[in-house]
């Protein structure tokens, strides 16, 4: 699988760059205000997009099926404050129970 | 503070060790990446994006996007980093969310110590749990019937839930939920997600 290991190393020299980037190159100086705004939301709006992508797609259409369920289940499981291994174990657990019964 | 935080990342580790493996990567990449990435949403992205027929272009660029808040987040330890260029090259690749919230010490200022010794110990457990998930064995059942499939999601909302801290966060995040879904049944997988960065820009508004 020659695919994935080209995202190893792809990913791995990228984000090694990302990260050394202020301690290395830039040292005290920082950058401007309003791109760190911009740089701040990235992560909220990319991992909501792979929630909503990885929860309803279904290769090019969107399917509401069993795993709504167990997002559901995990949201419980997040406000419950459950640590994030238990969160996933619930979603499954709760999917698999769904697929059961229907 | 960092020992519980530890255990959870461990766990975090096997729980990629296993999903990388039931994704046909074998236990190799996934211990290399964890080695070399160190940073757990990026590299669940990646495995999903390659998993759900996107391309590896589609993969890279949405994990690099993922990745992107440790350009703004290094900068911000930046002045607290001492020694020549190759440590702070090595130190830096310690700093991750949880570390990175743990020496935070108030107004900008950041406990290099901390920073260095709590990453240090995630770095063991992270790489330490792929390898626990990679090698420990491939998943025999039918993943659909195990729910494996509502893992990822539930996984991403995991990650989401602390990153919101505003409304700001979580207008982003509507936005980029919705983009992702509009364009999923026209554009080719991988692509909503990336579409789905441009939520950003909502940092441009005046607050």
């Amino acid at each position: 699988m020659s695919e994935a290991w080209i995202a190893v190393a792809v990913v791995g020299a990228g984000t090694m760059t990302l990260k050394a980037l202020g301690p290395v190159v830039l040292g005290g100086r920082s950058l401007p205000e309003r791109l760190t705004w911009v740089i701040e939301l990235l992560a909220p709006a990319l991992l909501a997009a792979l929630v909503a992508v990885q929860a309803l797609g279904a290769e090019r259409t969107l399917v509401v099926d069993e795993r709504l369920v167990g997002l559901a289940a995990a949201g419980v499981a997040l406000w419950r404050r459950a640590p994030i291994l238990l969160v996933v174990v619930v979603a499954a657990a709760a999917t698999a129970l769904a697929r059961l019964v229907v | 503070m960092a020992a519980p935080l530890a255990i959870a990342v461990a766990a975090f580790g096997v729980s990629f060790g296993l999903l990388a493996r039931a994704e046909g990567w074998g236990w190799a990449a996934p211990i290399v990446m964890s080695a070399t990435t160190f940073a757990g949403s990026a590299q669940f992205a990646t495995i999903s994006v390659l998993g759900t027929g996107g391309t590896l272009a589609a993969a890279i660029t949405a994990a690099l996007l993922l990745n992107a808040r440790y350009a703004p987040i290094g900068i911000s330890v930046a002045p607290f980093f001492e020694g020549p260029a190759w440590s702070r090259l090595l130190h830096a690749q310690l700093v991750v969310d949880e570390s990175w919230a743990i020496s935070a010490e108030g107004h900008g200022r950041f406990n290099v110590r901390m920073l260095i010794g709590s990453g240090l110990m995630l770095y063991v457990a992270w790489v330490g749990g792929t390898a626990t998930g990679a090698l420990g064995g491939e998943i025999l059942a039918d993943p659909q019937a195990l729910g494996l499939d509502a893992a990822f999601p539930a996984l991403f909302l995991a990650l989401l839930v602390p990153q919101i801290r505003d409304l700001r966060a979580l207008a982003a995040s509507l936005l980029g939920a919705s983009i992702a879904l509009v364009l999923t049944p026209v554009a080719p997988a991988g692509v909503p997600i990336i579409a789905a960065g441009a939520a950003c820009l909502l940092g441009l508004v005046r607050r």
